[in-house]
């Protein structure tokens, strides 16, 4: 029975998309930073509200018919209060800005964290909420201090992940009214495919030793580069940086021992997916133990190479993986 | 809307519905408050310590239970004392299942419902405040129920401030809309006042000692606007009931009270005019300064000159009267009349009987007996509002052995003396004396200035009112109660009496404006703007009116403060440059970088370059810059776009 209704009111909520886009706000996806306004803030009242209203109406009924002038007046007054909070209920989302949209690195099947950053302004907003399918956050924005509210999507595939409508409201404050609005933001994320678990050994190498690409670099140097913002903090050399006056940290990519060949065509006898998920546990068992790789894919070879930018390649060129499978 | 309270919500929703329970203590049974008082603390006790909700297997036994003791109390559930008592018993009942955030807004929604209808005990401006009051706690515990607050660290505290300011805002739209809602004229259900009421006021029936309650209740009974001079404090009695007829304890007013002509009047003086505005009594007794000479509209005079009400007075009821201070009532008086008030019960009070009899033979005359009895009562007898008991002859004992009490005592054994000398008197009770508010010209009198006195029929004089309680306390009567009562405690220290007495003020405007505005008092107030005849139809499109203002100031109110923005601070800034460009003819174009336009204002206005490109560099390096820029460098590029003067239109050929 509830599922027939859900299954109308899909199918009511499509049809109202298709005819009247302005109305339901479904339809476009739109650059950040979206602003809200008057424009596509929407209020109903909630069944409470409806309650309340009903309530109202009978103390009104009492109160004339008893002649009774202080619950008359208090009786207005409630309900003046209950109309004047659509006003306050209004304020809290018109004006809000969302400002950046980021997710955590994730797996696939694991749960993506998407926080949502809204620019902090003067006037604080609290008991705001935003719903994506069927999880639910409830998040306030301070004065002045950045905001961050983290929605959890619960099943991811690999790909690119689209976060698709985003519905923020709040029935602040009194609970009567429900004021909404859609977030579409064109954002995108890419999801890595999910790990092999337990994590297989890796394949023993080939046997070939790395190719010194150091060479030119001084006895002293040997290993060691210049800082960049994107190099984790571990691997900054500090005795060797304080000797050269500037960050230093060590070049492990180039610190390889025995060359390492992740191949997606030796993987015989596992379908398409498993072989994503192995060679994404290998990659990342590689990176680990900060041993040099190369990954071979169908249509492309990444590397040899260990570090930040190979890992986050690799791992994107396995989750573009074509998913009816690349031709061995 | 499945979460579970949290500590703080439950909090606040206990102590909303504890707020409105207490509203209603003044009329409660005892077991219930008693339940209340153990219930509620026990059920946040615990919650507190984790508990779950009270199971159904204790709820339900306890709701049939609360309905049956109000069935054998009351008889039914309907009305207004059963209903308040069920409605007082469920909510608290829904408290001791309320888990969700659902379930809280059930109850509060239902601790509304309840909150008002404590109003039907109570009207005063005081209590409607408390009411207010606790309306704020109510609203702010709705708000409490929200997620994600602004300020976890107080809970109390925002939310009572958005409570208190939601109330204020809706001030406005409910004052309109109390004008302008069309009263009913004819109620749609049930008969209001029909219930049986524990309303404090004279009452028809009097025996010694019955007073008490009433005397010390500070609260105001009537007020009285003199249309000339104010009557001297000797001559403000208000007479309410005559009684006439005594079993041995009680003084009722007998049967047939009401029938008959009134008794005739001669000689009545210059008349005073005056209007009372009178508190619910929930009886048909009017008072009306000795003597009436007329009933107003829908009043009738009584046989013993009272004014009676065609109806109980459940509200406020203002009403407008000509007495005659000076009067000869009734010079002939019936045989029937004569042998009624002459009528005292057998086997009663020997020993009075005595004491007139012996007067008599001592051969005085009626003016003797009167003065005997007034110097007796001057003598030795003491006023006081907390007289010992009397037995079964309460006049004997009253006028031998103890010899102290208050108006009833005196009024009702110097009727019973009269009569036993054979002297027709009765006992009339009402009102006398009251507080005159100089500054805003009205008479006070309060519930605690009730009084008794009597009346005796003298020939050829008529029926002359004696008070024999002046005898004993001449300042009952010239300064009124609170003098004769003393200052007992601090709650009749003078200074506080003084307060309360300015402050009646407000009481008054209240009572009039706004308990007792009507649909008569509504159309009197629309009249001056044009509308003659405020049928239902007129009244609801200026309510419409009024609705659809108070929409749009909101409106506008709630768009205020939002203007819509491009970009932070430094798009911001940027723009202002560009605007100041244009005045100088270089507009920035939408497809033109910074460097572009740094290069288009060198060949138009070469001298602008040495200001222009210091800035341009800036905005460069801040919006395309690694990392976020500092605010305080955006604040000093903003300055110094701020500071740029621009040339007027540069002339380019």
């Amino acid at each position: 029975m509830s599922a027939s209704i859900a299954g109308l009111r899909t199918r009511v909520l499509a049809a109202a998309e298709r005819r009247l886009p302005a109305l339901t706000r479904l339809r476009r996806t739109e650059p950040l930073p979206i602003r809200l306004d008057r424009r596509r803030i929407y209020v109903l009242p909630t069944r409470f509200g409806l309650g309340f209203a009903a309530l109202l109406f009978v103390m009104l009924l009492g109160a004339l018919n008893y002649g009774n002038n202080p619950a008359l007046l208090l009786t207005c007054l409630l309900g003046a209060a209950a109309g004047a909070s659509v006003f306050f209920g209004f304020r809290i989302l018109s004006g809000l800005s969302l400002q950046r949209l980021r997710a955590d690195e994730t797996h696939a099947g694991e749960p993506l964290r998407l926080h949502l950053c809204f620019t902090p302004g003067a006037r604080v907003r609290p008991s705001l909420r935003l719903r994506r399918g069927d999880t639910e956050t409830a998040f306030a924005v301070q004065a002045n201090v950045d905001c961050d509210a983290a929605l959890s999507v619960p099943d991811t595939r690999r790909g690119w992940f689209r976060p698709g409508r985003i519905r923020v409201w709040t029935e602040y404050p009194l609970g009567l009214f429900q004021l909404w609005s859609w977030l579409h933001p064109d954002s995108e994320f890419l999801i890595y495919p999910a790990r092999e678990t337990p994590p297989p050994p890796l394949p023993s190498g080939d046997g070939r030793l790395g190719e010194q690409l150091n060479a030119g670099a001084s006895e002293e140097h040997a290993g060691l580069r210049d800082y960049h913002p994107t190099d984790a903090s571990r691997l900054i050399a500090w005795k060797a940086s304080v000797r050269h006056d500037s960050l230093l940290v060590r070049d492990v990519e180039r610190r390889s021992g025995e060359a390492l060949t992740l191949d997606y065509a030796g993987l015989r006898g596992l379908d398409t997916e498993a072989r994503i998920r192995r060679l994404t546990a290998w990659v990342l068992i590689a990176e680990s133990a900060q041993r040099s790789y190369t990954l071979r894919l169908p249509n492309e070879t990444i590397g040899p190479g260990l570090g930040a930018s190979q890992r986050r390649e690799c791992l994107r060129a396995l989750a573009l993986l074509p998913a009816d499978g690349a031709h061995d | 809307m499945t979460e579970r309270l949290d500590d703080r919500q439950f909090a606040i929703l206990t102590a909303t519905v504890a707020a409105t329970l207490a509203t209603h203590l003044g009329h409660l049974p005892i077991w219930l408050a008693a339940s209340l008082a153990i219930l509620l603390p026990l059920r946040a006790w615990t919650r507190r310590r984790g508990a779950a909700a009270v199971g159904a297997w204790i709820r339900l036994p306890l709701t049939a239970l609360l309905f049956v003791l109000v069935i054998t109390n009351f008889g039914n559930v309907f009305g207004r004392e059963p209903g308040s008592v069920l409605g007082c018993g469920l909510l608290a009942l829904k408290l001791l299942e309320t888990e969700k955030v659902r379930d809280a807004r059930v109850a509060l929604g239902f601790a509304a419902f309840v909150l008002m209808s404590a109003l039907l005990f109570a009207q005063s401006l005081l209590f409607t405040l408390l009411i207010c009051a606790v309306l704020v706690l109510l609203l702010a515990a709705l708000v409490a129920l929200q997620p994600a607050p602004i300020a976890p660290s107080q809970p109390w505290r925002a939310p009572l401030r958005l409570a208190a300011l939601l109330l204020g805002a809706g001030l406005p739209l409910a004052a309109a809309a109390f004008v302008l809602v069309p009263r009913l004229g004819s109620p749609l259900w049930g008969s209001p006042g029909n219930d049986t009421l524990a309303r404090t006021g004279l009452s028809e029936r009097m025996a010694p000692g019955d007073l008490t309650q009433l005397l010390i209740d500070d609260s105001p009974a009537f007020r009285v606007d003199f249309d000339g001079a104010v009557p001297p404090p000797q001559q403000r009695y208000f007479r309410a009931i005559v009684l006439w007829d005594f079993d041995g304890t009680n003084w009722t007013r007998g049967r047939l009270h009401d029938y008959g002509p009134p008794e005739a009047l001669k000689d009545a003086g210059a008349p005073i005019d005056y209007t009372i505005t009178l508190e619910p009594t929930d009886r048909r007794w009017l008072p009306a300064l000795d003597l009436p000479l007329g009933a107003p509209a829908t009043t009738r005079l009584g046989a013993d000159r009272t004014l009676i009400a065609n109806a109980q007075v459940v509200q406020p009821r203002q009403y407008h009267v000509q007495s005659a201070p000076a009067y000869t009532l009734a010079p002939t008086l019936s045989t029937a009349q004569r042998t009624r008030a002459l009528a005292l019960p057998d086997a009663f009070d020997p020993r009075s009987r005595a004491l007139a009899g012996r007067w008599r033979a001592e051969g005085r005359d009626d003016d003797a007996v009167v003065h005997a009895t007034l110097e007796l009562f001057h003598a030795s007898f003491t006023y006081t509002l907390s007289p010992p008991l009397l037995g079964r002859d309460s006049v004997d004992d009253f006028l031998f052995d103890t010899q102290r009490g208050f108006c009833e005592h005196y009024s009702s054994a110097f009727v019973f003396l009269m009569r036993a000398a054979g002297i027709p008197a009765r006992v009339v009770t009402g009102y006398q004396g009251g507080w005159w508010s100089a500054a805003n010209r009205y008479l006070l009198v309060r519930q605690s200035d009730a009084h008794a006195w009597a009346e005796v029929w003298m020939t050829g004089l008529g029926w002359q009112r004696v008070d024999p309680t002046a005898a004993v306390s001449p300042a009952r009567i010239e300064r009124g109660a609170a003098a004769a009562n003393g200052s007992a405690g601090w709650a009749q220290s003078d200074w506080l009496r003084g307060l309360r007495n300015q402050l009646d003020f407000a009481n008054r405007l209240w009572t009039e404006g706004i308990i007792g505005f009507d649909a008569l008092r509504q159309k009197g107030l629309l009249t001056p703007f044009g509308v003659t005849d405020a049928n239902p139809g007129d009244l609801l499109l200026m309510l419409s009116a009024a609705l659809g203002i108070a929409m749009l100031i909101a409106a506008a109110w709630a768009m205020w403060g939002s203007p819509r923005r491009h970009g932070d601070a430094l798009d911001q800034a940027w723009a202002r440059l560009g605007t100041r460009l244009a005045r100088a003819g270089i507009a920035p174009l939408p497809s033109e970088g910074p460097f572009d336009l740094r290069q288009r204002a060198h060949a138009a206005a070469p001298a602008l370059s040495a200001m222009l490109d210091p800035l341009i560099e800036d905005y460069v390096s801040l919006r395309y810059g690694i990392g976020e820029p500092a605010p305080e460098r955006i604040a000093a590029f903003t300055v110094a776009v701020r500071k740029l003067r621009v040339p007027q239109r540069v002339q380019t050929s």
